[in-house]
């Protein structure tokens, strides 16, 4: 039975790891395709060097990650805490409905109406054009909103209420008791939708193809290829990509359950 | 390889004829006064796989082009004019240079939304070729710069089929069920019913279109896939064994699998003539004008005309003894092999809506 | 007004601002859209137009449906399995199973042609020895099959984070009460692991529905659904964002009305709506 349950588990493994499989292969093609394969080199991660739109491609994908990251656990994290102390149950449930928007809603919904704002936007001030890097930072910012609200909200009432009050009684002025009492509390809240605003804004590209204009980012440019014909160092891109991804979470999992011991 | 060996040799004459007068990067006559416009950016909007990039030692056109200038070329592509035209009319973005077929020409001209270009200010417009200047779309020369034309024909894998029909109907064969392409965009594949059926392409009688559509419903069951470029790899790897695309493209194509063939059809063809034009939201007039004249630079357009394989519109090219393509029988048939072909003209709104939605209806089908 | 709900004002109000330009202007100036004319005069015609494409809604429905259900069914046992595990391995597993979706999901998806082709590795093999070749790509299966590989972390990893919270102590107290294994899960885990499930199903059909590029690159570009139907209009010039605008509307109707009725299956009253 239980060799049963591993046997499952590990059919399912392959099932998501074949396509992984087969990318990383054919990164180490050594002909111009990702169909046959015909020898083993490194010819194209040394052609990926010079490959400057993709490189190009890969910067703009980092600096959107991480500034729409930043900005939208600030915004959120300053909005959450807020919408947790609301006491009007109706606004609440208001502002809730519609942070929920963009999460539930299509993607592909959500970046046409978010680039008929842009678009219209631009005609009204008469700019000669109106998507760029600014408009596909804010629909970043606007999608990964929702995720980092929700993932510090429950962290939030989890937290005693009465604490930060008493650290106001106490003499703190409210900035400090945020700081010293409540901020604590909620940073793995915080952290989680940080890295997941960063994963998503990393990985997005139905919204980002409709508002990104000439600041195209990597998906946009992987797409455009898979429009023409895909050559390996996109696969090698990727290849690296994932291993950097793999090493990192591997080191996260270690350091966690080193603590996790120390705690036990 | 050959193509190799001929681009080696033809850079070895290069080097040997620079120490006398011939080509030099730094003595590239690009009119005007580029030393203000360094470090400006230049949008380049053009057709995937359609400028020389530098690989196989051919020369990658933009890196020269910012090497001399140090004009900053931002290059984007697209696969469908009408991609290009929407992006262009959204507002959305704004391009310095584009490259779009005849047809859209016409009507981007008609919608006002290209710049005059002075041509007597680009020292090499004098290479293009006469046949090539006053085109309908485009008759006192004033919008556009022919960049590169061609024919559509029919690609065939000989070791899949054997001596097929040199028809458009083949493509509606079905021995050919499951191997067979066709454009996923709607006014070539109009054209190929439209051939079929002997009408006009650009016809204004609303039925002729309805029939076509119908055509290519019933085409729907025996094919593959619709594609654009993806034919390559599709084609390339035996995957497919029939489609219709561009002449030069097989060209291309063959060279990476020579069981690849070629017609064209007897109903005859659509022959387009692609021009480097300046739309009207451009923001750098003057780099713009310098890059159409550094196109026409004849080892930049011979670099461009090998790497796209198609057919060239710059005499100093289809002069040039050394060409890869000099003379070949796809590219520049004799008149006796000259298919019948017609032009796409702009369509008049409706019959374009029209078509349009006769486009997802057989999509839908 | 006291100290406090001046502050908490001051924290929620840029976020206000925001949602308001960034989430709801957005929605009405595409319903604006969806019902003017190319003029910018008032119709219906564009929304009388949706009938057109009702076999792409319909197809999309389908395949969502069908992809959503065959997750399902392969992501619970999983789910279940791994709860099973010594924690370790839980951990490890899970992060394999989110690993892949660092990844760009185009270049994943379109691995898969490179796996189902004609010319592909299955069809190779199968020639190899001696078998005849499958039909892979370029079929309803091959979409279908993109939905179910690009969304099936969003399923297991809901319903695993569910499972995983069950109290152990009402599993044995069911056991005492004289369960076997299955009545175990029937009763007991079922029932409990269905907010996971719901989860689950809204993260998975939700993308499904809507996607545009797996039909595409899988299925020859001849199905066309619903999301393609709207990519397609938008590309091919502003005459057409009427029309796409009113696509899009029903869709978002439509994914409403799917996650209204999603949840009347739970009884999650926090914000209205679960993810």
């Amino acid at each position: 039975m239980k060799a049963l349950q591993r046997l499952y588990v590990a059919l399912i493994l392959i099932f998501l790891y074949a396509p992984v499989a087969v990318m990383v292969m054919f990164s180490f093609n050594s002909a111009e395709s990702v169909w046959i394969f015909e020898g083993f080199s490194l010819d194209w991660y040394k052609s990926l060097i010079f490959d400057e739109a993709m490189l190009t491609a890969l910067e703009h994908t980092l600096i959107i990650a991480v500034l729409s990251a930043l900005i939208s656990t600030v915004l959120g994290t300053a909005a959450a805490v807020g919408i947790n102390a609301l006491q009007n149950k109706l606004a609440k449930k208001a502002i809730m409905t519609v942070t929920n928007i963009p999460m539930m809603n299509a993607d592909i919904v959500t970046g046409i109406s978010l680039m008929l704002l842009f678009v219209f936007i631009g005609k009204f001030l008469g700019l000669n054009e109106s998507l760029g890097f600014i408009t596909v930072l804010i629909a970043h910012i606007t999608f990964n909103l929702p995720y980092v609200i929700l993932s510090v909200l429950p962290k939030l009432k989890q937290t005693d209420s009465h604490l930060p009050e008493a650290a106001l009684d106490l003499g703190c002025t409210p900035f400090k008791a945020f700081f010293k009492v409540v901020l604590p509390s909620i940073s793995t809240g915080i952290a989680t939708g940080m890295i997941m605003a960063f994963t998503l804004s990393l990985d997005d590209f139905v919204i980002s193809y409709f508002t990104c204009g000439h600041y195209q980012t990597l998906p946009i440019v992987i797409y455009n290829m898979t429009k023409k014909t895909v050559t390996p160092d996109t696969y090698a891109l990727s290849t690296i990509i994932f291993v950097s991804v793999f090493v990192l979470l591997v080191l996260y999992n270690a350091l966690q359950s080193k603590t996790d011991k120390r705690r036990a | 390889m050959f193509k190799k060996f001929s681009v080696l040799l033809l850079c070895l004459l290069l080097i040997f004829s620079c120490t006398g007068c011939g080509y030099q990067y730094a003595e590239l006559s690009l009119e005007g006064d580029y030393t203000g416009l360094e470090g400006t950016v230049l949008n380049v909007y053009n057709w995937g796989e359609y400028i020389s990039e530098g690989s196989d030692d051919s020369i990658d056109v933009n890196k020269e082009f910012e090497r001399i200038t140090g004009i900053k070329v931002n290059y984007t592509t697209f696969d469908s004019n009408e991609v290009m035209y929407s992006q262009l009319k959204s507002g959305g973005v704004s391009y310095d240079i584009i490259i779009p077929s005849d047809y859209m020409i016409e009507r981007l001209k008609n919608e006002n939304m290209l710049k005059k270009i002075d041509l007597s200010t680009l020292s090499n417009y004098h290479y293009i070729d006469d046949y090539y200047k006053n085109l309908y779309f485009d008759q006192n020369n004033e919008y556009s710069v022919p960049y590169s034309v061609g024919m559509v024909g029919v690609i065939y894998n000989s070791s899949m089929i054997k001596n097929p029909e040199h028809s458009w109907k083949a493509l509606w064969d079905k021995k050919y069920k499951d191997m067979s392409l066709t454009f996923s965009n709607p006014r070539d594949a109009f054209m190929t019913a439209q051939m079929i059926l002997g009408y006009d392409l650009n016809s204004t009688v609303k039925s002729e279109w309805e029939e076509a559509a119908e055509l290519l419903k019933k085409q729907k069951k025996y094919l593959q896939s619709y594609v654009m470029d993806e034919i390559y790899g599709k084609m390339e790897t035996g995957e497919a064994a029939i489609g219709p695309y561009y002449a030069g493209d097989f060209l291309t194509m063959q060279e990476n699998n020579e069981d690849l063939d070629f017609f064209y059809p007897k109903e005859g063809t659509n022959i387009f003539v692609d021009s480097i034009c300046i739309p009207s939201s451009c923001t750098n007039y003057e780099a713009a004008k310098m890059y159409i004249n550094f196109l026409l630079e004849p080892e930049i357009a011979l670099a461009n005309a090998e790497y796209i394989g198609y057919a060239s519109p710059h005499t100093a090219v289809v002069e040039n003894t050394e060409y890869y393509y000099y003379g070949n029988e796809y590219l520049y048939p004799k008149e006796e092999n000259m298919p019948k072909v017609q032009y796409y003209h702009d369509i008049d709104p409706e019959i374009r809506m029209l078509y349009e939605n006769l486009w997802i209806d057989v999509k839908l089908y | 007004m006291n100290k406090k709900s001046f502050g908490n004002r001051i924290l929620t109000s840029p976020y206000i601002v925001w949602s308001a330009i960034f989430i709801i202007v957005p929605l009405i100036i595409m319903v604006y859209y969806a019902l003017t004319d190319a003029n910018g005069v008032f119709t219906l015609s564009n929304i009388a137009g949706i009938g057109k494409y009702k076999k792409a809604f319909g197809l999309s429905i389908l395949y969502a449906v069908i992809a959503t259900i065959i997750t399902l069914l392969l992501a619970y046992p999983m789910a279940y399995f791994m709860t099973k595990m010594k924690i370790s391995s839980q951990r490890m597993i899970m992060m394999i199973v989110m690993l892949p979706m660092w990844m760009n999901f185009l270049i994943r998806t379109y691995s898969w042609i490179t796996i189902l082709a004609n010319t592909g590795i299955i069809n190779t093999f199968l020639k190899s020895i001696g078998l005849a070749p499958l039909k892979l790509i370029n079929t309803p299966g091959a979409v279908i099959l993109g939905m179910v590989y690009d969304f099936i972390p969003y399923m297991i990893l809901p319903i695993y984070s569910v499972m995983s919270k069950i109290d152990n102590s009402l599993l044995e107290a069911s056991s005492d009460l004289g369960s076997n294994s299955f009545s175990k899960l029937r009763r007991v885990i079922l029932p409990l692991s269905m907010p996971g499930v719901i989860s689950g199903i809204t993260m998975v059909f939700v993308p499904c529905v809507s996607t545009f590029y797996i039909s595409q690159k899988l299925g020859g570009n001849k199905t066309l659904l619903i999301g393609d139907a709207i990519e397609y209009l938008f590309n091919i010039g502003p005459d057409f964002y009427n029309v796409a605008s009113a696509l899009s509307l029903v869709l978002m109707l439509l994914i409403l009305l799917s996650l209204a009725i999603m949840n009347r299956f739970s009884d999650d009253d926090e914000g209205g709506v679960i993810i």
